[in-house]
């Protein structure tokens, strides 16, 4: 018989049932609540559709939900809310993808010690300080010298794509860290430049981590509340492709900053108006979501192999 | 016997061979004589690197013949790859590396303030220990080093010719626009030489080109090696011996610390070594 005692041990079994039990129950707490939310949305927005056809929802070009005559057409919203989404990727696309680039190729290992934690910094300035400060700074700065009003889709574009900078180059920056430094030595051995390592090898190696960046970004440019509620205004207005300077310089109304106006007004709980918040949520929800898949795709999509 | 013996003593003491203390046989003195003739592309002199605190090479002095395959075999660690790094400046990408000496390139100093790394690196071709690719196509990664170049000028003929010299045209041609990556390790590597060779440089430095290969690969790439020779010069770091036995022209022997033992013609490095630590590293008692 062996002396080595393999029996189980009865306590040890329960604890390791009961940890199980506890990380899967944190697990799908998560999904419950995601699940839950989506699901009011959708409730409520039902009751919304209603009253007003979706077509009329999807396809109207006024928005105007508590004034009269009342109208309840999204697509002012989503045009403030591309308005917005456009200007921050013109300020945060480049930016944040050079930064990457200097961090990942041309920083010293110390001097990307301090940058990188310093650049995420900004991500973490509380986004009404961004407004406030898009409101009381860059608009009066600007408005020397452009013909700006008070709330302005430019100031608030310029903010939103400051904060969302961080996003791109720390993304960016570790899916260009993970090149193998295999393929920049083949390339310094042919007698390449930093630069042309940098762009003909790094970045096409690195595409799919950088799209990703650009569309995780791009959907917080696009769910961003505060900043666009307190500088860019609340004025629905349809995109006027005519006009591409007044497009930045008036007030605009962005879909969560609609949100923001029905949530924050008078209007009763059970009225067409405030279930109207919940069918612009559920419009912006689907929205980012799309992105979200569209992301993934990219990223399994363009991901390279390495041996 | 006794008369051989002595015809041969004779011969030696009519003709000493610089260097050699003149023990050596006449087999010996026919390469030797041969090495002569040759001219040195590249020469270590004094040369020292330092990783940080820690010395990777020690005082090395070396003569590297043109269109010629030259060998640094050792057991790991002992600096081989360094001393082959520190030819175009590779270790530049290091931050801790720091080098002192001189390493001539066609007699001039590389580390001479005036030298471009990168117009170094273009005349001096590299293969790597694994095969790297591209993520490209099989086209693309052989025409890379021309456009990094600015070498525009018929690059179809330079890819095929590159490919043809390389011994994998033939394997190929049909696939051009097929992924670097889809090919079997073997054809990797003969892709990476293809890459090195087709900006047509002078010097092709190979770090052990052949050690994540399999034995028929390996086979191919030793013949290929020898080939190039007829063009390049050669120098390739292998940890197999007999590879170096079999295909280079000179040998290099360093030991632990980044010293430089011994450097001779290839049979004499293998048969008949002046240094007993060579010898014994050679026949398997250490390292």
């Amino acid at each position: 018989m062996s002396t080595t005692d393999l029996s189980r041990d009865g306590a040890r079994s329960v604890r390791g049932t009961a940890m199980r039990v506890l990380f899967a129950l944190c697990a799908f707490l998560s999904i419950l609540t995601t699940v839950a939310i989506v699901l009011t949305l959708l409730l409520d927005a039902v009751d919304f559709f209603a009253a007003v056809s979706p077509i009329e929802f999807l396809t109207g070009t006024k928005w105007s939900p508590t004034n009269e005559p009342v109208a309840f057409g999204v697509l002012p919203l989503v045009s403030g809310t591309l308005i917005i989404t456009f200007g921050s990727a013109a300020i945060a696309l480049p930016i944040g993808l050079l930064t990457a680039i200097y961090l990942s190729e041309y920083a010293s290992d110390r001097r990307r010690a301090f940058l990188k934690p310093a650049l995420e910094v900004l991500a973490s300035v509380p986004t009404v300080i961004y407004g406030y400060f898009a409101l009381v700074y860059v608009t009066p700065a600007l408005d020397t010298f452009l013909p700006l009003s008070t709330f302005n889709a430019l100031s608030a574009s310029i903010m939103v794509g400051i904060m969302i900078i961080p996003m791109v180059s720390s993304i960016s920056e570790d899916a260009m860290s993970a090149v193998p430094d295999s393929l920049r030595q083949a390339s310094y051995g042919l007698g390449a430049t930093k630069f042309t390592v940098s762009t003909s090898v790094v970045v096409p190696a690195a595409l799919s981590g950088i799209f990703s960046s650009f569309i995780l970004a791009l959907s917080r440019a696009i769910g961003e509340t505060m900043i666009v509620a307190i500088a860019a205004g609340q004025t629905p207005r349809m995109v006027d492709l005519t006009d591409p300077a007044g497009l930045f310089l008036d007030s605009i109304q962005t879909m969560t900053a609609a949100m923001v106006q029905i949530g924050a007004s008078d209007v009763v709980g059970q009225s067409t108006a405030y279930k109207g918040l919940f069918a612009v949520g559920l419009t912006l929800f689907a929205i980012t979501f799309v992105m979200n898949l569209v992301s993934e795709w990219v990223a399994s999509r363009y991901r390279e192999v390495y041996r | 016997m006794t008369s051989s013996e002595t015809e041969q003593t004779d011969e030696q003491n009519a003709t000493p061979t610089p260097g050699t203390d003149g023990l050596t046989d006449s087999a010996d003195d026919w390469s030797a004589d041969q090495s002569t003739d040759d001219r040195t592309i590249i020469e270590a002199r004094d040369l020292d690197v330092y990783y940080g605190d820690e010395q990777a090479l020690q005082s090395v002095d070396v003569a590297i013949p043109e269109k010629r395959v030259t060998a640094m075999i050792g057991p790991s660690g002992c600096g081989k790859s360094t001393f082959l790094r520190s030819i175009n400046r590779m270790n530049d990408l290091i931050d801790a590396a720091r080098v002192e000496g001189e390493l001539l390139f066609d007699g001039k100093n590389v580390y001479d303030d005036d030298v471009d790394p990168v117009a170094l690196r273009r005349k001096i071709g590299m293969v790597f220990q694994s095969p790297n690719p591209f993520p490209k196509s099989i086209y693309d990664n052989v025409a890379y080093g021309l456009e990094v170049q600015g070498k525009t000028d018929d690059v179809d003929e330079k890819v095929h010719r590159a490919l043809e010299r390389a011994a994998l045209l033939d394997e190929v041609e049909d696939q051009l626009d097929e992924s670097g990556l889809e090919l079997s390790g073997g054809q990797q590597q003969r892709l990476c030489i293809a890459r090195a060779i087709a900006p047509d440089p002078e010097v092709l430095l190979m770090d052990e080109p052949a050690s994540a290969l399999d034995p028929v690969a390996t086979s191919q790439i030793e013949d290929l090696i020898e080939e190039l020779a007829e063009d390049y010069t050669v120098v390739i770091v292998t940890h197999n011996m007999q590879q170096a036995a079999r295909i280079s022209d000179r040998t290099a022997v360093f030991l632990t610390g980044g010293e430089l033992v011994e450097f001779d013609d290839t049979t004499k490095i293998f048969e008949n070594p002046e240094s007993q630590r060579v010898e014994d590293y050679i026949t398997g008692k250490f390292g």
